[in-house]
Formats: C-alpha cells, sequence, structure tokens
C-alpha cells in the first residue's frame, strides 16, 4: 500500500465574493508526480498558496505525511518537509549559489546567536553534493547568481528545493521564463528527483512537459477540478477538452 | 512578479567577465589619485607628496573618525538603506558623554562650570562617559531601525528625523555652550594615533563579521532580495533593527574619540559627517542600491579621501575650492555606480 503525500479535502478558497478555489479534492501518493495543469485564473496558484499556507484558506482539510495540518506560513511547511519553487525564484542576487542554498538554515560552526560563525566550507561541499544528486551543473559555485543564465538560476532554486524537501516539492511553472535548451535542463532535473522518489505537483502550461514528466494529470477550471486523470488513460486533446470546458468528470462544476 | 523572473537573455554575461572585485578599481583610482598629487608635488612645491611619514599619519588621522562611522553606515548601505543621522549622533554623544567627564578643578581651582558640578558628578571614572556615550549611539540607533523596519518609511526619511532630532538633544543639552575641561583618562582615548588604532580594530572586526558570520550572510541577502530573504525565513525587521543599532553605537564611538581629542564638545560636532562616511562607502564600491560592498571597500575609500583632502592642502588649494571638488567627487563616485549597475542589467 502506497503512502499519502499530501491530500486535501474540500478545500476552498474566497477572495471576497471570489470563489477562486470551490471544494477541491486532491491527493499525492508518495514518490508521485502530479501536474496541474488549466488556463489562467483556473485555480492553480491559488491551490498552491493553500496548501504552503502563503495563504490561509476559507473551507476544507488538508493532510500532508499523515497528520492533518494548518500551515501558518510557508516556513511551517518547509519545516514539514514541503518545498516549494516560487514563480519569482526568490533568490538573493548578489549572493554566490552556496549562500542561496542555504539562505536561512545557514550552517554553524560556532554558535554566537546572530554573530555564528559560518561553517563555509561545509555548506560549499554540501552544495556540491545537492547539485550532483538534482543533476544540476553550475559552473562556477562562487560566481553571484546575477551572473548566471535562466537555466542555471532555476537550478539553483529546484536544487534548493531538493536538498531540503524531505516529503514533496511544489513547482509553479518552472520553465516559463526559460529558452528551450533550458527548459530541457530543467525536465532533466525534475526526472532525477522521480528518481530519488520526491513527489512533485508541477504547475504547467506546456502540456508536452506535462505527459513527457509526472503520472498523473489533474485539470482546474474556474476554482474547480474538473478531471483527475492517469497519464495513459487520456491524451493532449482530451485534457484541452477539460481545460476549455467541453468535458467534465465534474458534474456540481458543470451546473455552475 | 514577473520583473523578478529570470532572463535568459542574460545568459551571454558569464563567459565574458571575470570576477573583478570593486574594490580593486577603488584601489586603482586611489594609486592614481596618490600619483597624480605626487607630480603635482614635485612640479608645484618641489617635493614629494607621499613619502613623507608625518603628511601621512596626519592624513589618516584626519579620516578615521570619519572613517568608524563609515563602518557603520557600509552595512547599512548594503541592507539597501541610507544612515543621514551619523553627524548629529557624532554631536549629542560628544557633548553629552563630556559633561560626564569633566575634571572637578582646572588650574588648580574648582572648576564651577563643569554641568553637573551641583550634582558632584566630577572627576568620575572613565568607563561612565563611555557607557553613557555608547547607549545613547545604541538608543539612537536603535530607534532609527525600528522606525525604518516597522512603519516602513524610507530610510532616508527615518534617519533624517533623527539627524534633526539628535542635533537639537546637542544644543539643548548646554544650551549652545561647549563642555570642556575632560579628565585625563578621557582624553587618552583620542590621543596621538589612538583614532587610526580604534578605527583599524573596527574596522577589521567588522570586516570579518561581515564575511564570516551569520549576521554578515544576512545583511547582504536582504539588501540583495528582502522578499527572498523573508522568504528563506530570515527575520528581516529584526535584523534591520540591530544594523542600525551598530551604526549608531559606531556613530558614538566617533563621538567620543573626536570629543577627547578635541578636548572639548561643541553641538555643532560633527556636521556632515554622515555625508562624508556615505561618500566614503560609495567611492570603495558599496552600491546605493545594496547587496554589495565591503569594508575594506570602504577603507579604500576614505583613503582616497584622505589623500585628496591632504594633497590639496599640500598643494595650496583653498578650503572653499576642496569642498567644492569634494562634492563634485561624491556625484562622480554615484554616478559610477549607477554606471556599474547598467553594464550589469540590474537598472535601466
Amino acid at each position: 500500500m502506497v503512502k499519502t503525500v499530501l491530500k486535501t479535502e474540500g478545500l476552498t478558497k474566497h477572495y471576497g465574493g471570489i470563489q477562486a478555489l470551490v471544494d477541491a479534492d486532491f491527493e499525492v501518493k508518495e514518490g508521485e508526480h502530479v501536474a496541474i495543469v488549466g488556463d489562467n485564473g483556473a485555480g492553480k496558484s491559488t491551490f498552491v498558496r493553500q496548501i504552503t499556507g502563503v495563504e490561509q484558506r476559507t473551507a476544507g482539510r488538508i493532510w500532508f505525511d499523515g497528520n492533518e495540518v494548518t500551515f501558518a506560513g510557508p516556513l511551517d511547511a518547509r519545516e514539514a518537509g514541503m518545498e516549494c519553487v516560487f514563480q519569482n525564484l526568490a533568490l538573493a542576487d548578489d549572493l554566490d549559489v552556496p549562500a542561496n542554498l542555504f539562505l536561512g538554515r545557514e550552517k554553524i560552526l560556532l554558535n554566537l546567536g546572530p554573530f555564528s560563525i559560518l561553517d563555509r566550507r561545509g555548506m560549499r561541499k554540501a552544495t556540491e553534493d545537492g547539485l550532483k544528486a538534482t543533476g544540476v551543473r553550475i559552473p562556477r559555485l562562487d560566481y553571484a547568481i546575477r551572473r548566471m543564465s535562466g537555466g542555471q538560476r532555476q537550478g539553483v532554486a529546484i536544487a534548493r528545493s531538493a536538498t531540503f524537501a524531505s516529503k514533496m516539492i511544489i513547482m509553479d511553472e518552472p520553465t516559463a521564463a526559460l529558452g528551450v535548451q533550458e527548459t530541457a535542463q530543467v525536465e532533466n532535473i525534475i526526472r532525477t528527483l522521480k528518481a530519488r522518489g520526491i513527489a512533485l505537483v508541477l504547475i504547467s502550461h506546456n502540456l508536452r512537459q506535462v505527459f513527457d514528466l509526472v503520472d498523473r494529470i489533474v485539470v482546474f477550471r474556474r476554482g474547480h477540478i474538473v478531471a483527475n486523470l492517469r497519464k495513459d488513460e487520456t491524451d493532449g486533446n482530451d485534457i484541452v477538452a477539460y481545460i476549455t470546458g467541453v468535458k467534465t468528470q465534474n458534474v456540481a462544476a458543470a451546473l455552475m | 512578479m514577473a520583473e523578478l523572473a529570470i532572463n535568459p537573455g542574460r545568459a551571454a554575461a558569464p563567459q565574458r567577465r571575470r570576477n573583478w572585485p570593486m574594490e580593486l578599481n577603488a584601489l586603482l583610482g586611489l594609486v592614481a589619485i596618490a600619483l597624480i598629487f605626487e607630480i603635482a608635488g614635485w612640479m608645484v612645491r618641489g617635493d614629494s607628496f607621499l613619502f613623507n611619514w608625518s603628511r601621512l599619519s596626519i592624513m589618516i588621522l584626519q579620516v578615521s573618525v570619519i572613517g568608524i562611522i563609515a563602518v557603520g553606515v557600509t552595512q547599512v548601505i548594503i541592507t539597501g538603506g541610507i544612515d543621514l543621522s551619523s553627524g548629529s549622533i557624532v554631536g549629542a554623544t560628544a557633548i553629552i558623554a563630556m559633561s560626564f567627564a569633566q575634571m572637578g578643578t582646572r588650574n588648580g581651582q574648582d572648576f564651577t562650570d563643569a554641568v553637573f558640578w551641583n550634582q558632584g558628578w566630577v572627576d568620575l571614572p572613565v568607563f561612565m562617559p563611555i557607557i553613557v556615550g555608547l547607549f545613547l549611539g545604541l538608543l539612537a540607533g536603535l530607534i532609527n531601525g525600528a522606525v525604518i523596519a516597522y512603519t516602513k518609511i524610507p530610510p532616508f526619511i527615518a534617519t533624517l528625523g533623527m539627524m534633526v532630532t539628535a542635533r537639537g538633544v546637542a544644543k539643548w543639552w548646554t544650551e549652545g555652550q561647549a563642555v570642556s575641561n575632560p579628565t585625563a583618562d578621557f582624553a587618552a582615548i583620542g590621543a596621538g594615533m589612538m583614532p587610526v588604532i580604534i578605527f583599524a580594530g573596527i574596522a577589521i572586526l567588522f570586516q570579518l563579521v561581515l564575511t564570516y558570520t551569520l549576521y554578515g550572510r544576512h545583511t547582504y541577502a536582504i539588501g540583495s532580495n528582502a522578499a527572498a530573504a523573508r522568504m528563506a525565513g530570515i527575520n528581516v525587521e529584526r535584523h534591520l533593527v540591530t544594523v542600525y543599532a551598530i551604526a549608531g553605537m559606531l556613530s558614538a564611538v566617533a563621538g567620543l574619540v573626536a570629543g577627547s581629542r578635541a578636548l572639548t564638545a561643541q553641538a555643532g560636532m560633527g556636521v556632515m559627517y554622515e555625508l562624508d562616511a556615505i561618500a566614503m562607502a560609495v567611492i570603495g564600491g558599496v552600491s546605493l542600491i545594496g547587496g554589495r560592498g565591503s569594508i575594506i571597500g570602504t577603507f579604500i575609500g576614505m583613503l582616497i579621501f584622505g589623500v585628496i583632502i591632504s594633497g590639496f592642502t599640500f598643494l595650496r588649494v583653498d578650503a572653499y575650492y576642496q569642498e567644492m571638488i569634494k562634492g563634485f567627487i561624491i556625484v562622480a563616485a554615484v554616478v559610477a555606480d549607477i554606471y556599474r549597475q547598467k553594464r550589469r542589467g540590474i537598472v535601466d
């Protein structure tokens, strides 16, 4: 019996009168890679913001790693083993790769409170290991992030999540701003996560990418989950039909 | 959000440029300026500018007090902020600390002009004025930091308020009267080469702190991308309060040294020191946008400042012209900084 990493029941978020997310029932098994697709404004990012604790949900329940949880913020989620690669990357451009990887959770040689001495060598070593494990290739670790290409930056952001995520990673359109080669690079990194057995929730507009990378596809439309399909029981046309509302598995949503 | 996203168009940059530290540019500038004065010295006065030990020691003494302030200001600027209150904190701490450092006698007679003569607080041990001064600097810095971190008003405005307020406190304390006649122990703080020694100790300490401690790492992270720092779990507000508190304390140290050295403290002490300190940092490659710079850079900026001042004096250029040229150099340094950012594609 495969364990469930993340499960939501009736997850709902209203912004004033706007129902951005309605009754979302969602599940990710251990090591499973799941894609969330849908048109702009379908509720994908809203869904991510509720489960990572960036926002507080209006209603519904969330279980993570076997326990019912209410994350007060993304830091709580992180501590529980859920990492998120945000769309804006959240890297400090002037710092080098190890500094970014360990930002906010630096290794310490000597604890002196805020003036604790950093374990620079240890962090560098761990960064090398982390990048190797994720398959991210960065020519110079001591270069500032600012001097790196889009693919390398995204690689650092993903490596950071992969190094610390014990259970699950969420990626919100990780290749939206990347060129063809860099996209391929990031997709390879995602495949290494699969090999390492880390669960993934991937938000993407790129159906080719989705079919290449994940096991299951969940379609959002106007705040509702309208389809939940194994990759081998569907195809691109089918998914587009769900995204545009031609088809639906969710009768309640269709009636609205 | 979209602006923060990665830009694949910059992919070519890493191959093109090597890691060229900004401090090296400043150092080259220092050498060039020193050589210009050396050559001009031989031409105008038929004498060497650089190879004169007493001139060099006076030069570094002149800038050391402001250099102490610049060490704190550098950290503030690295977080992306600014501190305009340093000079006023120098004035306030000098005059208040000095009034706890007065002797009870002068030329063998009772010194009844002492600020606390009636209370009998004269001939106090030297740690009293030091503690009072450092506490005042700490307090001013804490207020700066708390206002900036928790009300989100721009550091420029918050520290401008402190600049005016602290100067007001300095004038109010003795109603404009100078405070003099310090004890021998207090006078020793700024005597001889002490300002240089104190500056060197503080500069080395904070260069190490910025490079090797959590505090330094987070200071750069906040200046580089405060949102990312917050998302990484860094308590940005608390950190900013610490940075401004340290800057306030260092201004107080400068006030103690300046008052001690002058043997008298006036409410007008330290006027414009904040601008000189900021200029030293910027000339030394500390970016006003935040995220980049070092104490080593500021130290080189301080030396450039010293060379220019003593160089003009050596060439007998009038003090008025010196000020005008100083203003020009400050603007030139900021323009160079903006140009540098442009080339790196940070600002448009």
